[in-house]
């Protein structure tokens, strides 16, 4: 009976399928839970970042054009809506790089009643914020990678799931603060 | 914080990931966190408190060498154990992209996964064919850690996506304190050399210095080379002239406090490897004991010495090079004394208290609200559709 083994292997086949299928938008499910929490984390740096920043500017120990500059790149950054938060962050990164410039205003706050704990803060709070994005990015693009896969295009796995965008800012910390061979911020 | 961390390569043989593995396990551990490391190891092998035996590695040929590696039905469950006892807060994982435990562990569990990748093998071809199995793994990563901007430009190109660039950890302070040995050291009749690898093999670049030592010693008699590691001493030195052989002492495997008390003693530190490394542990160790560094022009190097600027380099394999700046070196111990200077400012980055902090800072973003580590209980075809009993 040809025509029986045909069916046979016609549902084996199916079966396999569907079990590649339903990994694979297993997969995808993962990538999509590992994005949502890298995102979280971003958000909570870029958070802490900005929250130190503008304490630090609320503070009274830097000079009051440095406290100007710095208070208002920290409440813009704050206060961005979603679309506009990559240049708001931006511009918080290049505010901290200008008023740390030099590595006395460093030694100003540190001089401060517990400016030790704030510089120590701040330090790892700006050196945090690369290391979140780099994580979100990067699941960015394994999200990004499986879903141009064209069988999970054909077969719609990914769903009503807006694509991922990677977030792209400017996050270079400021050198006095990104210097690990410094002994005294840690 | 509770942290598992996977150790790829068996506890009871020394290698570079092992003890990087077990310094970072000792220094979470004296910051309060619990940490459980799990390890192949032989049965009858003593374990810290700290490791758990994941069985033992069987040796396989893999990517042209013999590699001791766990796989199977039942490394796989006791890797499923552990991740389900453990109920760690984190995983950190040790070379992910090579088929051991670290892959499995990968497999086996979900959750903040952070996978620190050492070496910058060139791409083989079980992981061109394999990549397809490998990516659904390597998907699960939370957070890459790269030693150094070499090896993350590797990890880069081979499996795309990005990675952070945390070194090596040294104990600096172990280093820097060690007690001299006088027999080690320089004295006005010569000064001494330092080397400390395995002499058998090549890649460390003993034939290397072996070729170049001739012209140091004409330029500068009296200098002594200190040779510490394991290998065939008569084979090493059968290239020099008979004369110049018992310039050259070997020392033979030497302890970790022997290793610290030779840096400690010497004028000067070679490194002449001729590749394979993606780090250069052993210059951070001699400068953390304040010998100065001439080292060989490996990209790791390079970077390890801060672009030169931390240590001398001369180009690889350049046994004449190496000769002409290990003679300008000894004779000039105002630049030997600069560079002693600049090492111990310099290493300060590589101390585990600085590291450690780097490391417990990735732990901390990726674990950060998220749930805890668990075995991945994968969702059969009827959960999918909804068929599942309960």
């Amino acid at each position: 009976m040809p025509t029986l083994t045909t069916v046979i292997w016609i549902v084996v086949a199916l079966l396999l399928v569907g079990v590649y299928l339903s990994w694979t938008a297993g997969r995808l499910d993962r990538l999509h839970a590992r994005i949502d929490a890298a995102k979280a984390a971003l958000d909570a740096t870029l958070l802490r970042r900005a929250s130190i920043a503008q304490e630090l500017a609320t503070a009274g120990v830097l000079d009051p054009a440095a406290s100007m500059v710095l208070y208002q790149a920290a409440h813009g950054a704050r206060q961005a809506e979603e679309d506009q938060r990559e240049v708001a962050e931006s511009e918080l990164s290049q505010a901290l790089r200008a008023v740390f410039a030099e590595s006395a205003q460093l030694e100003v706050v540190r001089a401060a009643p517990g400016g030790h704990e704030t510089a120590a803060e701040l330090g790892a709070a700006v050196r945090r914020v690369p290391m979140a994005r780099r994580f979100h990015n990067d699941a960015v693009r394994a999200a990004r990678a499986l879903r141009r896969h064209r069988t999970v295009r054909w077969f719609r796995l990914a769903g009503h799931a807006a694509s991922p965008l990677a977030f792209e800012m400017d996050d270079e910390p400021p050198p006095v603060l990104a210097d690990r061979g410094h002994p005294a911020e840690d | 914080m509770r942290i598992g961390v996977v150790c790829p390569y068996s506890w009871d043989v020394p290698g570079g990931v092992q003890f990087h593995v077990r310094d970072l396990a000792e220094h979470l551990t004296r910051l309060g966190h619990e940490v459980s490391v799990l390890a192949p190891s032989d049965d009858e092998t003593p374990l810290p408190s700290y490791v758990v035996s994941a069985g033992r590695a069987v040796p396989v040929p893999y990517n042209g060498s013999v590699a001791r590696l766990n796989f199977g039905f039942l490394s796989a469950a006791r890797v499923r154990r552990w991740v389900h006892e453990g109920d760690f807060d984190v995983l950190h994982i040790h070379e992910p992209a090579t088929p051991s435990l670290a892959l499995l562990a990968c497999w086996a569990a979900q959750g903040p996964i952070v996978a620190t990748f050492h070496t910058s093998n060139p791409r083989s071809r079980a992981m061109i064919a394999a990549y397809p199995i490998l990516q659904p793994a390597l998907e699960k990563i939370s957070a890459r850690i790269a030693v150094s901007e070499y090896a993350r430009r590797t990890l880069v190109e081979h499996l795309g996506g990005d990675a952070v660039t945390i070194p090596n950890g040294v104990d600096v302070g172990f280093f820097a304190d060690a007690e001299p040995k006088p027999e080690w050291q320089g004295g006005p009749d010569g000064h001494t050399i330092g080397f400390i690898g395995r002499i058998d093999e090549p890649r460390k670049g003993l034939p290397v210095l072996m070729k170049a030592l001739p012209a140091i010693l004409e330029a500068a008699p009296g200098t002594r080379l200190l040779v510490a590691g394991r290998g065939d001493e008569q084979e090493a030195v059968a290239q020099l002239p008979r004369a110049l052989r018992e310039s050259v002492e070997f020392l033979g495997m030497v302890s970790d406090e022997d290793k610290a008390r030779l840096l400690r003693s010497v004028d000067l530190y070679v490194a002449p490897n001729t590749g394979g490394e993606s780090f250069g542990i052993i210059l951070v160790e001699a400068m953390s004991a304040g010998a100065p560094v001439l080292a060989s022009d490996l990209d790791a190097f390079e970077q390890v010495l801060d672009g030169g600027a931390a240590g001398e380099l001369f180009p690889v394999e350049q046994a004449d090079a190496l000769a002409a700046r290990a003679v300008d070196l000894l004779a000039d111990p105002a630049r030997r004394a600069d560079l002693r200077k600049r090492g111990t400012r310099h290493v300060r980055r590589f101390d585990w208290s600085t590291v450690g902090a780097d490391i417990l800072a990735v732990y901390e973003t990726v674990a950060d609200g998220a749930a805890s580590v668990a075995p991945d209980e994968r969702t059969g075809l009827r959960a999918r559709f909804g068929l599942a009993r309960d």
